[in-house]
């Protein structure tokens, strides 16, 4: 009888809990997305629906794959997680559908500014904040008497001091990879020189321009502070650069902030001596020389309505103010979720937003333009030809691509 | 044979070939007379955490209807081909203009995409090739003399490079070659120069690739010429010794003249093979110093920009330097070959 009553009380209980979580889907779920801390979190939200199959794929190659694995019809993928770099390839092949009727039916959690409308309607759901800016390392700048760097200069002057030191012998740091990485450093200094990466509004490219010029020299003084090795370094590289103690001052991800030092092996030096601070100015410029992200999930086009509805529910669970309740996932990203209060690893983010930061551009040619950079700049980081060639060169690159693609 | 059990034997492999070999060719030569549709674009808002902004975005409605009549897309012939992006015709033609003498030309035209892989790529072949013939003979011929017992363990750690998976295999040296790792810093040592990086410099990086690349192919041809050390005529070689010929002329005049179809073979995987380098690129994140045809499709079809027609434009133009770079060996094995047998 007790055995029988522990019984029927533990299936009340399991009853009552799950229902707690009030996710049920009825259709399956099939994610994608890269695969940094928040978007772990985000994942495992979606898996904790019943009723149906939730898979998730995430890849830091996820870019090479949603597109594929959306075009089929019925899409391998239901739902893409992407920013507004990735977006623009499912928008520009037509492969994620409005999502204003399910907002209105399943979405009551949902904050107006995390809602991507795209010529009025809704295409994909944002749940966090990313920018690069300023991580560095209090301890050396506190010895060697040097404020914080509020401007590229103030870090050109600030590595020179402390390799001069000794303390450090290649200070500076930053994810100088050629390809994306770099590309995505010389918007960053571009836009912060003033520039604008397309004539008007059309396709037409605009960054053979004293900005541009202003914008390489910039990030070739800052690589004479930096590990040799540079143009082979993408954020992860960096990152353990930092960890080892062999980097000073860097423009690092803030979704890479929270989590920079908590790797194993991390001397206490390096553990208490990190902190963040905002983007950094250029050239006297007002604008960060910074680009602002944000971190979002789409649904599909080609599938049916119900396994488009499974997923808008699944993801919509796993970004529920609720999550926020634990402290770990709180401080993984700056979580544009009803509730979220700003934890220390996201003041650089805060910042970079309050100054104004330029967002990135969501133009259907962006990514071409980006390829562009990413494939011409390592010549000149070289010292293999001069500004002005490499950015002619650049905009030749884009040109040939953007025809192909027939944007002009 | 005759030729009706020849044609029975032959049709399976015949079929195979022509599916999944012939029709993807044809189906890419196709991609590469194509792009996609010119796009309709129009200004729409968009409105995300940051605000609400004009922007430039693709009228998808408009463009769908000339999607779906030709869903091939725009034909332009040979374009692509001779866009910057390829063979660049219009920047070559300018560049032998503007140069006063081969040199500078070939300096001028090397910042091409096209040709800077091409000199790489060809860099690369025409050094790993003959280093790794020669050297997988030499360890060939050496271990063919060690003792019977040993033989086994020696073969069985000559054939670890080519067991470890490209990509690994160059991550892992990657590292190791590491201005802080055992390889790099050793060399830091040796040179007395606390600032060489392999990485760093374009020639240090391609005779870091060129190393990787003879260290990863030598036990293919080691074990191919090995196994034919042991079909050697016996009888030959002792009226050699008995004539007085020593090792070296035993090895040129007997040894090499009887593998020698074994090295027209070996030499034609390896061409091939070395021809579309590819993974050490990756692995050694080396692509600010050296990229080959293969990372420029890998390039065009990752990430955002997804160029199809750009990469079918290479793979073409990767066959027909693969078809131009096999040519001589292929007429010499023509004539060689004895029909009346």
């Amino acid at each position: 009888m007790k055995l029988l009553l522990i019984k029927v009380f533990s299936i009340l209980f399991f009853l009552v809990s799950s229902s707690a979580f009030a996710c049920s889907i009825s259709a399956r779920v099939s994610i994608v997305g890269n695969e940094f801390p928040a978007i772990q979190t985000v994942g495992a939200g979606a898996k904790e629906c019943k009723g149906a199959k939730v898979t998730a794929n995430l890849t830091a190659d996820h870019q090479k794959i949603n597109v594929a694995g959306m075009s089929s019809k019925p899409a391998e993928y239901t739902t893409a997680i992407v920013a507004n770099t990735s977006i623009v390839a499912l928008l520009n092949n037509d492969l994620i559908r409005p999502l204003d009727d399910l907002v209105n039916k399943h979405g009551k959690d949902l904050k107006k500014n995390q809602l991507i409308t795209i010529d009025g309607k809704i295409m994909a759901v944002a749940f966090m904040a990313n920018a690069q800016h300023l991580v560095y390392r209090k301890d050396i700048l506190k010895k060697l008497n040097i404020d914080v760097p509020k401007t590229y200069e103030e870090m050109l002057a600030a590595a020179k001091k402390i390799r001069a030191s000794g303390l450090v012998k290649n200070p500076v740091g930053g994810a100088y990879k050629a390809g994306w990485n770099l590309a995505q450093e010389f918007n960053n200094m571009f836009i912060g020189y003033g520039g604008s990466h397309f004539k008007g509004n059309s396709a037409e490219p605009n960054v053979n321009s004293d900005a541009g010029v202003k914008a390489l020299k910039m990030m070739k003084s800052l690589s004479e502070y930096m590990n040799p090795d540079f143009l082979t370094h993408d954020s992860n590289a960096t990152n353990a650069e930092f960890r080892a103690g062999n980097v000073a001052i860097m423009n690092m991800w803030g979704s890479r902030a929270a989590t920079l030092v908590d790797a194993d092996g991390v001397s206490m030096e390096v553990k208490n001596g990190m902190d963040i601070a905002g983007p950094m100015t250029v050239g006297g410029g007002k604008t960060p020389a910074s680009t602002l992200f944000w971190d979002g999930w789409t649904v599909a086009k080609k599938i049916s309505d119900e396994e488009a509805e499974a997923t808008f529910i699944a993801m919509t669970n796993a970004i529920r103010p609720s999550i926020l309740d634990n402290e770990d996932i709180r401080k993984q990203a700056v979580w544009l979720i009803e509730g979220y209060k700003p934890t220390d690893a996201a003041r650089g983010v805060f910042a970079a937003a309050k100054m104004n930061t330029t967002p990135y551009p969501m133009l259907p040619y962006a990514g071409l333009m980006h390829s562009a950079i990413g494939k011409e700049i390592s010549d000149f980081m070289q010292g293999k030809e001069t500004a002005d060639k490499t950015l002619s060169d650049i905009e030749d690159a884009y040109r040939a691509s953007a025809k192909e693609k027939g944007f002009i | 044979m005759k030729h009706r059990t020849f044609f029975w034997f032959i049709l399976p492999t015949f079929l195979a070939m022509f599916f999944f070999i012939t029709l993807p060719i044809i189906s890419v030569v196709i991609q590469s007379f194509h792009t996609p549709h010119d796009n309709i674009l129009i200004t729409v808002e968009n409105c995300d955490p940051f605000g609400c902004k004009k922007v430039t975005s693709i009228d998808h409605e408009a463009t769908k209807e000339l999607k779906n009549e030709k869903p091939l897309g725009k034909f332009v012939g040979l374009d692509i081909y001779f866009d910057r992006g390829h063979l660049a015709l219009e920047q070559v033609k300018q560049h032998w203009n503007n140069s006063e003498n081969l040199l500078s030309f070939l300096s001028l035209i090397s910042d091409l995409p096209f040709y800077k892989a091409i000199f790489f790529t060809l860099t690369f072949t025409f050094t790993v090739t003959p280093i790794m013939l020669f050297l997988g003979l030499l360890i060939a011929l050496g271990v063919n003399a060690f003792n019977r017992k040993l033989k086994g363990l020696i073969i069985f750690f000559s054939l670890l490079p080519m067991i470890v998976t490209p990509l690994i295999g160059s991550i892992i040296l990657f590292w190791m070659i590491d201005s802080r790792g055992i390889v790099g810093n050793f060399l830091q040592i040796m040179f007395e120069n606390p600032n060489l990086s392999l990485k760093a410099s374009t020639s240090l990086t391609w005779v870091t690739l060129i190393v990787y690349g003879v260290w990863h192919a030598i036990p293919f041809s080691f074990i191919v010429f090995y196994a034919g050390l042991q079909t050697l005529p016996k009888d030959q070689i002792e009226s050699a010794q008995i004539d007085g010929a020593n090792t070296f002329q035993q090895t040129i005049h007997i040894i090499i003249p009887h593998i020698m179809p074994l090295i027209t073979f070996v030499t034609l995987m390896q061409l091939m093979d070395n021809f579309r380098v590819f993974e050490p690129i990756i692995g050694f994140n080396a692509e600010a110093h050296a990229t080959s045809l293969s990372w420029i499709i890998f390039n065009d079809l990752g990430g955002e920009t997804r160029q199809l027609s750009a990469a079918a434009t290479s793979s073409i133009l990767t066959i027909i330097g693969i078809i131009i770079l096999l040519l001589p060996v292929l007429i010499k094995t023509w004539r060689e070959f004895d029909f009346k047998k």
